[in-house]
């Protein structure tokens, strides 16, 4: 019984991973820019959902969109007004702007927000569930179904629409697509869009059961990276098995080897895949 | 260069001695502490605890007249100078702490260190101030092997590791008389300094006393997740559950407890996190009836230790905590110690730092008072314990101290 509360336990969170994940993923397999600010993205997002539900009392129905849409927003933002500009420049220029952007958002946010530690009330999405003998709070089972849906959408519409036909276009040939009539610029500053409403949901999601700070982003940059090269640069299904996966090992080597040891053990198990495999598990070599 | 400056300022200085009160430079000290990081709520409440401490000194507070150097303005024996500040963020980073140690020391020119909360940062940053002879007094970070190194240079107010594993196991035994179970203990550690020294100092008070600690689990303070942790507890079953943990760690664990609906039924979290003011805001409704220990209680309302919050309370808009206070009374003794010393020569504030001694009558903490040891450990040093009831910590034991009836087993949520 307690392997499946691990596993579920697991399994739940990793959905959450894989979602803000797949932000990054899209970033990067579309433009080869690789984002720093992405776990400060989610901390900002959770900052959003939680001031909406203190200062405007709306719940997350609402809430988790609201921050959607304002990371959507501010990613078209960092497109229009740093990353595009920066795309001219040597690819270390492109590293430390985003880096330097995290470093803005963390600080601005400590600024702005104090370090102080707030949580949203724990009964906000109703209670515990008890399945069998496994306890799931409805937070975490809301936010992991929700990631799991989000995540499959994401990948549906860049494999299944106009619309993600194109952008993948850009991807693989930005020349190339311009020629055919695809606004690269438009496309890219979409990616970028999407990429930063996915840590929105992501955000407005974690913020159900997980402490808000302004440094909580460092929790999150680290693992989105290590989602994503794990799952394969640019593949969305890639990043949903490797969270998955990651929530699940960590779940597991914490309770067998003790917590301490949980990183040891997905890292060790990271390096080894990608010695073995090293364009993901589903990337394209 | 600096001889010449000192020679030219000195002259006027000496040649208009009733003046002097205003001419007196200021006497500057240097704190680290974590202004940002994981434990940034903590440092930042430090660091309003500090500046509270400084008006203090440097203005006359004659209603707070048994603290050291309340009544009057600046430090009397220095010509009434000022006590200034220069903050350091050592953004929760042993590295960090070490750097900004060595930036006060020889570029800022402090007389006088102190901080740095984590153990494991106290432990880099005054390793370096003993490098160049500049006193560092520790207020807050308990972690015994910070006064183990035979050092000449350090000095801690707060009471250590050891003397909170005798309170805890003393406590235990009252529990136990009252005829709950106490047998079982399990410690769960944050992974540095601060959470391996403290669960190291409890589980050698235990064997003193003949008895072991059944399960111990260590773990990073920095992770999303401790449901196994959780399940690790509830599968081992034991009476009582022991935190050594800092503040985001602190928040999740009550929360998992929750989610899992497990209740052990006696749990102490050792200060750190659970003291944070964020603590009891963010998770106090699923933490009811958790134990803590706390040096500081603010006491009856003519009290000095009412006083003090009420001023703390002004400015912050809530109640003082128990590391804002021994953080607030470390700096107290380093200001009274630079005071006597009557010079900022890093030789005379330190002899006088090693002859204090406060009675408990002038501390703002409940020590029973201030006198260190040649390791520079404060021998007096003391705390009780105190209980999550409602929206606040409540001193429960012991009892001669107690302000509120002890309520166990642990409730947790309703």
């Amino acid at each position: 019984m307690i392997l499946l509360q691990l596993a579920a336990d697991g399994l739940l969170l990793g959905a959450v991973y894989a979602l803000f994940s797949s932000g990054l993923t899209l970033i990067w397999g579309m433009m080869n820019v690789i984002n720093f600010a992405h776990g400060d993205f989610v901390m900002l997002a959770m900052y959003v959902a939680f001031f909406a539900f203190t200062l405007l009392k709306i719940g997350p129905i609402f809430f988790v969109p609201l921050a959607a849409m304002a990371l959507f927003g501010l990613g078209v933002l960092v497109y229009v007004a740093l990353v595009r500009h920066v795309m001219r420049g040597p690819m270390l220029a492109q590293i430390l702007s985003t880096f330097g952007l995290a470093l803005f958002l963390r600080y601005a946010a400590l600024w702005a927000f104090s370090a102080n530690f707030v949580s949203l009330p724990d009964n906000l999405v109703g209670g515990v569930y008890q399945l069998g003998g496994i306890r799931l709070s409805a937070s975490h089972l809301l936010a992991g179904g929700t990631a799991l849906v989000l995540t499959l959408g994401m990948h549906l519409v860049l494999t299944r629409t106009d619309l993600g036909s194109r952008m993948l276009a850009v991807s693989e040939d930005r020349v190339a697509a311009s020629l055919v009539g695809i606004r690269a610029e438009r496309m890219q500053a979409l990616a970028w869009g999407l990429g930063a409403a996915a840590t929105g949901v992501a955000g407005g999601l974690i913020v159900l059961f997980f402490y808000v700070s302004p440094e909580v982003g460092n929790a999150f940059t680290l693992l989105a990276f290590v989602t994503v090269c794990l799952g394969g640069f640019g593949s969305v299904p890639g990043a949903l098995i490797a969270g998955l996966l990651i929530g699940v090992i960590e779940s597991f080597s914490a309770y067998w080897l003790g917590p301490a040891t949980k990183d040891v053990v997905v890292f060790a198990l990271f390096v080894v895949l990608l010695w073995v495999r090293p364009q993901g598990l589903l990337g394209r070599a | 260069m600096s001889i010449t400056r000192r020679g030219i300022l000195a002259v006027p200085a000496l040649a208009a001695l009733p003046a002097m009160a205003e001419a007196a430079a200021p006497v500057r000290i240097g704190c680290i502490e974590p202004l940002t990081g994981n434990a940034g709520s903590a440092g930042q409440s430090i660091k309003q605890g500090i500046t509270l401490v400084l008006d203090i000194i440097n203005t006359p507070h004659p209603d707070l007249a048994p603290l050291p150097l309340a009544a009057t303005s600046g430090l009397p024996r220095l010509g009434g100078a000022k006590v200034e500040v220069i903050w350091a963020d050592n953004q929760g980073s042993p590295a960090v702490g070490q750097s900004d140690a060595l930036r006060l020391i020889t570029q800022d020119h402090v007389v006088a260190l102190c901080g740095a909360y984590q153990s494991s940062i106290t432990l880099t940053a005054s390793a370096v101030a003993e490098r160049y002879g500049i006193p560092f007094v520790a207020g807050e970070s308990v972690a015994a092997n910070l006064t183990q190194r035979g050092y000449k240079w350090f000095f801690r107010t707060t009471p250590y590791g050891p003397d909170f594993g005798k309170l805890y196991l003393d406590f235990l035994a009252y529990v136990a008389a009252t005829g709950l179970a106490v047998g079982k203990i399990a410690i769960v550690h944050e992974n540095t300094d601060y959470g391996t020294s403290v669960a190291g100092s409890i589980t050698e008070a235990a064997k003193a006393r003949g008895r072991t600690i059944a399960q111990t689990i260590s773990y990073n303070a920095n992770g999303t997740d401790v449901s196994p942790q959780v399940l690790a507890l509830k599968n081992g079953k034991p009476d009582v559950v022991i935190f050594v943990s800092y503040t985001s760690d602190s928040i999740l664990y009550m929360k998992t407890f929750h989610t899992l609906g497990y209740r052990p039924p006696i749990v102490i979290g050792d200060d750190s996190g659970f003291s944070d003011p964020a603590f009891p805001k963010a998770v106090g409704n699923l933490a009811q009836g958790a134990l803590n220990r706390s040096a500081f209680v603010p006491g009856k309302p003519d009290s000095i230790t009412y006083k003090i919050n009420a001023l703390f309370k002004q400015e912050t808009g809530r109640d003082l905590d128990d590391t804002t206070a021994r953080a607030m009374q470390g700096f107290f003794v380093l200001c009274d110690a630079i005071n006597r010393a009557g010079a900022t020569a890093p030789d005379a504030i330190r002899a006088a730092l090693a002859a204090t001694d406060l009675p408990a009558s002038r501390l703002m903490t409940g020590y029973k008072g201030v006198k260190f040891d040649s390791s520079g450990q404060n021998t007096l040093a003391y705390s009780l314990v105190i209980q999550l009831q409602g929206a606040a910590y409540v001193p429960v034991w012991p009892l001669a101290e107690a302000t509120a009836k002890l309520a166990l087993p642990f409730k947790g949520w309703t």
